[in-house]
């Protein structure tokens, strides 16, 4: 290490374009943009577009949440998990299951939904903690994997009556029932854009309180960590609690949105890569990452693939792009946490 | 007191560690040695980073090696890395109150009062509300120190604090590192390769060579031990 420092490090502490800089970093800067961006999602968005692309916004809305919780496991505690969208199929499969069988509020059911997935999240992160990088990444891989298969076995996408109800003409499949007071697309897109702030909301109040700092200490080293007297092992379960919490609700708010036959496309193998490419490629560090992240998945693919060139190009390409980011983030990754261990 | 025993640590075929019987007395303590000579592997043994193949650490009647690593923070361990690990994305005040919450028993209520006391204590009062990230090495340095001292410490291991540091940062860091046992208590365990540093804050010093306790003693005494500028300097003179 220099003692002194060097012109190219003071050239690092170079402060960014002055506007720039004195806009964002203000204190209110973060309390006014939130609230910007829930009006224009809440009155903008559904007064100037059509049903198609408030169907794309409402995708869009859900998979924030989804983006965000994996954003905060990658971004704030260091974990590489593949698994989110397992949450995401868990929460969906129990809201979309006591939705058929019960006559509770909607919003009870997406509460038990990422209650059930937060608690089977925390059951695969015991074992899962043992390793990490690259390693927690392949482990929850198969997990996705796993919940994939065992989808696929129980018939899910099934709109029968009861708890396990399983129709035998796709024609006699129903959709999920909405809360009463959000049937139409447009009131149910509101409800979903209400469902993620809340949400984004939970996860920026964790951050900011000892379970954020003791993650952002367990990102920089388990080590200092560890020194510190921060028990690692517990609040990397905690994240993986409130990741999966999040997920869960987001499935159970996606279960409202099909309205025939759900597809487990949603929840397999390739869905938990892309998931995880444009996280990254949306940022991982600030929870906007995830409503980029969405925005660049569904609106965005969904505008080029509309209206610039054909639908498997874009489809194909941004799985390309993302699928790169990704491997060059986890290289780069796996070299730094390498370098960090602890020295003897 | 720190009373170590027969402490041997093994990797594979080297021995990191050989048998090491030490008593730390209370104060500020050196822990001097060459390059290899075990200092910071049992700096990791007494965190819990490196289990060792026999030995007891008695640390003030506590057994410190049965605690899992990050309850020793709550007995009161503390310590610095080579490396700094100041958390980057955290303010000044965070970096230190995150310690505090993790280790500290009286919970929430004296928290401020506590981490603004250690902030006043290394000087960094006024950068206490600016992320690690835009602060230099000094500061970061300093923000390693703030992190050991808060709260209720009774053991704090230095691991070369001020490496990095130009001579003048230098000396201000060692009068803070001499303060802290009148300050806050706590018995310091410092190892550095600055001998003008290791003389300036500890009365009392230990010389590891090959896991092996050399000398110790008093520091000026240890420092012209014949075997100690032998085996650590190959020269005649020490500083």
């Amino acid at each position: 290490m220099t003692a002194i420092a060097t012109p190219a490090e003071a050239n690092l502490a170079e402060p960014r374009p002055k506007v720039l800089a004195r806009v964002t970093s203000n204190r209110m800067f973060e309390p006014i943009a939130v609230v910007a961006v829930l009006l224009i999602g809440l009155f903008v968005i559904p007064g100037f577009f059509d049903a198609f692309w408030i169907a794309n916004f409402t995708q869009m809305a859900v998979f924030s949440i989804v983006a965000a919780s994996a954003g905060l496991l990658y971004g704030r505690v260091g974990l590489v998990s593949l698994g989110q969208v397992a949450s995401y199929g868990i929460g969906c499969w129990v809201t979309m299951r006591l939705a058929f069988a019960t006559s509770w509020p909607f919003p009870v059911l997406l509460i038990i939904g990422g209650v059930v997935a937060a608690v089977i999240g925390v059951l695969i992160g015991l074992p899962a903690l043992r390793v990490s990088g690259l390693y927690l990444a392949l482990v929850t891989l198969m997990l996705a994997a796993g919940m994939e298969i065992v989808l696929g076995a129980t018939k899910f996408p099934n709109g029968g009556t009861g708890f396990n109800g399983v129709v035998k003409t796709l024609s006699d499949i129903r959709p999920t029932r909405r809360p009463s007071w959000a049937i139409t697309d447009v009131a149910y897109y509101r409800f979903i854009v209400v469902g993620a702030f809340a949400m984004f909301m939970l996860a920026s109040f964790v951050l900011s309180r000892k379970p954020g700092r003791a993650w952002a200490s367990i990102r920089q080293s388990e080590a200092a960590a560890l020194a510190a007297g921060i028990d690692v092992t517990r609040y990397k379960l905690w994240a993986f609690a409130l990741a999966a919490f999040m997920a869960g609700v987001a499935g159970g708010l996606y279960a409202g949105t099909v309205p025939k036959g759900m597809s487990i496309d949603a929840f397999n193998r390739q869905s938990a890569i892309f998931l995880i490419a444009v996280v990254i490629m949306g940022g991982i560090y600030s929870l906007w990452g995830g409503l980029l992240g969405a925005f660049f998945a569904t609106c965005l693919l969904k505008f080029l693939t509309q209206n610039v060139v054909g639908h498997q190009f874009w489809t194909r390409f941004s799985l390309s792009l993302f699928g790169f980011g990704l491997l060059a983030n986890l290289i780069q990754n796996t070299r730094a946490a390498e370098k960090k261990g602890i020295e003897a | 007191m720190i009373d170590v025993e027969d402490l041997s640590v093994h990797f594979g075929g080297v021995v990191s560690l050989d048998q090491m019987t030490i008593q730390f007395p209370a104060g500020t303590c050196g822990l001097i040695g060459p390059n290899g000579a075990g200092k910071t592997t049992f700096f990791n043994v007494l965190s819990g980073f490196v289990r060792p193949r026999s030995g007891r650490v008695d640390a003030m009647g506590q057994d410190l090696l049965a605690l899992p690593s990050f309850r020793r923070a709550r007995w009161g361990l503390r310590r610095t890395f080579q490396t700094e690990q100041a958390i980057e994305k955290l303010t000044v005040f965070e970096n230190v109150a995150t310690v505090y919450e993790h280790s500290d028993t009286r919970g929430k209520a004296g928290r401020t009062a506590a981490v603004d006391e250690a902030l006043d204590f290394v000087g960094l009062t006024d950068v206490a509300q600016q992320t690690v990230r835009t602060l230099g090495a000094k500061e970061r340095r300093f923000i390693e120190v703030a992190r050991a001292v808060v709260g209720q410490p009774r053991l704090i291991l230095l691991d070369e604090p001020a490496a990095g540091l130009p001579d003048e940062e230098t000396a201000l860091l060692g009068r803070i590192i001499r303060s802290i046992p009148d300050r806050v208590g706590a018995t310091v365990i410092l190892v550095d390769h600055d001998m003008s540093l290791v003389q300036a804050c500890c009365d009392w010093t230990a010389v590891l060579d090959f896991g092996r306790l050399l000398a110790s003693g008093p520091t000026q005494e240890v420092l012209r031990d014949t075997k100690v500028m032998k085996a650590y300097l190959g020269t005649e003179e020490v500083a």
